[in-house]
């Protein structure tokens, strides 16, 4: 029995029992529902195995919101035990546990999972191309992901939660302070997950810079295009240092390294520098594709084309390389002394400059513009004032001065989700409901969504508003109660009712899901926004080839210009097509990694030593297998084109 | 793209490695990846300056080093790299025997490498019983060093795998970016191992 004792959760309570029972309930009706309905096999070859971007990016978005549920039940629950004073709903350690996870999979699990959705979905229709670089990759990028998702989430039934926060500082970090298999859940996890997003940030360069569509040039891209080609770019310089301090951390928690310990010459600040030298320009790689998506969204909506092109690219290239070079900023109370906190101030406060130019851009692209109230504008226009709230207190927490007051307080937890909800929940909401027709053929219901946003965006101000008024008053983050006498009580209570709120508007957004699968209409033609950029040229839904002709690219809005200045999209023959073929080692090849996180969590060394082999076998079979494609015939594409047509 | 990319000395294009699209991707992508290992292997070295004096009273860089080993695995992976460009260039003239040649001299040079760097480690341990845990310089040390060895090694398999695909195939369109590939990468372990002779032992030994 001693072996099992390891998987016990050391802190239980009735929620996390209930939640097993939950967990064994849905897994035992998905297996059973796939089995009746004989779904096994259309599962494994349609989706499991696919290459396909299109059908990656909706695996990406199924994950993503199903991520967004998980955090959005743990911030309801400590909205809840914070709501009125010395609270009894939740303990001091199931609260840590509850931020921790909280924040992790907020921004590992969803936020990125959705704004690498979009960009799967998108970029490549946007270029013109039939897939992405490396399409094989691409459907291991999105396993590994998803293993690192789950691996993550079994830590809440098995071994016990990370508790350490989501940037897991050490040495509380440490064996010493967290003794559970939380945090070695953490390391792991995000580890998987974090291979996978830097190969998605290789294969997304290599496709944009090398597959864009035959007189598509860098300066004539749609702005999402540009904002996820910047975005891959930070990717790729930035994750490294992640692996390099999990990798570490690790390290220190299985075999005894002295990287971060506070004996033996280690040294704690080490970690937190390099958790924020890649934490901040990973802001920025959530950021980015929301501003894309804006841009795209705006001068759709506003009917005008979008304003300032050329200084959109400079300031996204500009708050890129800014990124780099103000991590500090998170902890300037933290010991650096004056110069380096200055230095850092500085540039933290240089980037306000490239996104206050973003800003005017796009109010420059409403004005005298004929602006259509639909869900997706909605939220951009939402988005501007919220944003610009939630970043000019960024700047006020920059000075580093001032930054002793609000450090570690509610208001930091104020400003930060006033950035991130606006900016990149918003947009993926914004960006999920424009490219909803794309990717399924009909569209969103627009009287519910509306009702969504303004559950939403009222639920967002009502919840995040109150705390820069009890952080400046002294409230602390992360504290699981605190007392009447602070006075504390009326705006935890009103950051309560805000929080449900914004929970009435995602169910809104699912009822809107199930509501228009059931009843929308499926005759709505290629177009309908009257959109300007290349994916609206093909049909909806698209066909598995995106193009059955490369379209032939004249400016960055190539698809309005075919509309309006008779420019000729697609000129020539239809050709037979070249595609790649499905695979299901990248998905086996996940289970195994799968396998060797949780192994090496509970310091499995045969499981993991056999899984690691695993891993290398499987690199060399992609390297000794014949696969070289397939091919579609002329004759089908006519026929898709015909009955894609007919269908309209 | 068809399915038959056999070269013969007249079809032979300048840059095999980039002719088809499926090179262009892996050669632009593969530099991508090199960048970011570069972020890789620069946090590594950061750790290491912040802690290669953390000895904890354990022995120190200048105790430890000693630059003859040293010298000799400089040699052989620099000269390695040499290999691999002869290699690089026999595959540029449509030659896969000689290429074939010039990269068993690569992996071989490369295995003199991995040997000399186990022997200085085991040597560490055993007589100074320097290890990855005694102290925070040695955690740094052995990461450091331990992830370019890995590289190393993950590169001689890596070839070794590339050799025995296509020993009976010959050079075409499909395997040639594979092999300019993996010259780059040993190119870039080569490089990395300049910064660690400066780093680590160089400035161990004088500082």
């Amino acid at each position: 029995m001693d072996f099992f004792d390891r998987f016990a959760i050391p802190h239980p309570s009735p929620v996390i029992y209930a939640s097993m029972v939950a967990i064994g309930l849905t897994v035992i009706a998905i297996v059973a529902g796939l089995t009746y309905f004989k779904k096994w096999g259309y599962l494994w070859r349609e989706w499991i195995t696919t290459v396909d971007h299109k059908r990656i990016g909706i695996m990406y978005l199924l994950s993503a919101l199903l991520m967004l549920f998980r955090g959005g039940v743990d911030a309801l629950m400590m909205r809840a035990q914070t709501a009125v004073p010395e609270n009894t709903l939740l303990d001091a350690q199931h609260y840590n546990e509850i931020f921790t996870t909280h924040g992790v999979v907020m921004i590992i699990f969803m936020a990125m999972a959705f704004i690498i959705a979009l960009m799967n979905f998108v970029v490549p229709l946007q270029i013109g191309a039939r897939d992405v670089a490396f399409p094989r990759l691409n459907n291991l990028s999105f396993w590994l992901y998803f293993m690192g998702a789950m691996l993550f989430n079994l830590s809440f039934v098995i071994g016990g939660s990370p508790s350490a926060g989501w940037t897991s500082y050490f040495p509380l970090a440490g064996n010493e302070f967290s003794e559970s298999v939380g945090t070695n859940y953490y390391m792991l996890a995000i580890q998987i997950s974090g291979i996978g997003t830097l190969m998605t940030g290789i294969n997304f360069i290599a496709t944009i810079l090398k597959m864009r569509a035959p007189g598509m040039k860098l300066m004539k891209m749609p702005m999402f295009t540009w904002s996820a080609l910047i975005t891959n770019l930070i990717i790729v310089f930035a994750f490294p240092v992640l692996t390099v301090a999990l990798a570490m951390g690790t390290m220190d928690r299985l075999f005894g390294s002295n990287f971060f310990t506070t004996t033996d010459g280690g040294m704690d600040m080490l970690w937190a520098n390099l958790f924020w030298v890649w934490g901040h320009p990973e802001v920025y790689i959530l950021i980015l594709p929301a501003f894309g998506i804006y841009s795209e969204i705006i001068p759709t909506f506003a009917r005008r084309n979008l304003y300032g092109y050329k200084s959109m690219v400079a300031s996204m290239v500009l708050i890129s390389l800014l990124s780099f070079f103000v991590w500090v900023h998170h902890f300037f109370t933290m010991g650096q002394g004056a110069l380096v906190n200055s230095i850092f101030s500085i540039s933290t406060m240089a980037i306000a400059v490239p996104t206050g130019i973003k800003i005017f851009n796009w109010l420059f692209t409403l004005w005298k513009g004929k602006i259509k109230f639909t869900v997706p504008m909605l939220y951009s226009l939402g988005f501007l004032p919220i944003f610009t709230i939630g970043g000019v207190t960024g700047v006020m927490l920059g000075m580093s001065a001032a930054d002793y007051q609000y450090h570690n307080t509610m208001f930091l937890v104020a400003h930060f989700h006033l950035v991130i909800i606006p900016g990149v929940v918003f947009a993926m909401i914004a960006g999920l409901t424009y490219w909803w027709p794309k990717m399924f053929g009909f569209m969103l219901n627009e009287r519910i969504g509306k009702w969504t946003f303004w559950f939403i965006a009222g639920g967002t101000c009502l919840a995040f508003f109150p705390m820069f008024i009890s952080g400046l008053d002294g409230q602390a983050r992360r504290m699981y109660t605190y007392s009447e006498a602070t006075g504390f009580g009326i705006w935890n209570m009103l950051s309560f009712i805000g929080a449900l709120g914004l929970a009435a508007g995602f169910v809104l957004l699912v009822y809107n899901i199930y509501y228009s699968t059931r009843y929308a209409s499926r005759d709505i033609g290629d177009d309908p926004w009257d959109a300007r950029s290349l994916e609206w040229a093909t049909h909806n839904p698209v066909p598995e080839y995106n193009f059955a002709i490369t379209p032939q690219v004249n400016s960055s809005e190539a698809f309005w210009d075919s509309k309006k200045n008779g420019h000729t999209l697609f000129k020539g023959d239809y050709k037979e097509i070249h595609m790649p073929n499905n695979s299901g080692v990248p998905f086996i090849m996940s289970i195994i990694f799968f396998v060797l996180g949780f192994a090496l969590v509970f310091s499995m060394w045969i499981v993991a030593i056999v899984s690691l082999i695993g891993i290398f076998a499987c690199l060399a079979h992609r390297s000794f297998e014949k696969d070289h494609g397939h091919h579609i015939s002329v004759e089908e594409i006519e026929k898709t084109e015909a009955e894609m047509r007919g269908a309209k | 793209m068809s399915h038959d990319h056999s070269l013969n000395p007249e079809t032979m294009p300048h840059e095999p490695e980039k002719a088809t699209l499926e090179g262009k991707n892996k050669f632009i992508g593969f530099w991508f990846f090199l960048g970011g290992e570069t972020v890789l292997f620069a946090s590594l070295f950061g750790t290491y300056l912040a802690l290669h004096n953390s000895t904890a009273g354990g022995p120190a860089g200048n105790e430890l080093f000693g630059l003859e080993l040293v010298f000799v695995m400089t040699i052989l992976l620099l000269t390695s790299s040499l290999t691999s460009v002869y290699a690089i260039y026999h595959m540029k003239n449509n030659d896969f025997g000689k290429m074939t040649l010039w990269f068993i001299i690569t992996i071989i040079l490369g295995f003199g490498f991995v040997g000399c760097e186990l022997y200085e480690f085991h040597h560490y341990i055993t007589e100074y019983g320097f290890t990855f845990r005694s102290s925070a310089f040695g955690s740094a040390f052995y990461a450091l060093l331990g992830f370019h060895g890995g590289h190393v090694t993950f590169g001689l398999f890596w070839m070794i795998a590339l050799l025995i695909r296509n020993a009976r195939r010959g050079l075409n369109l499909y395997n040639a970016p594979k092999f300019y590939i993996w010259s780059l990468y040993w190119h870039f372990i080569d490089v990395v191992w300049v910064f660690i002779f400066t780093v680590v032992y160089l400035m161990g030994k004088v500082g």
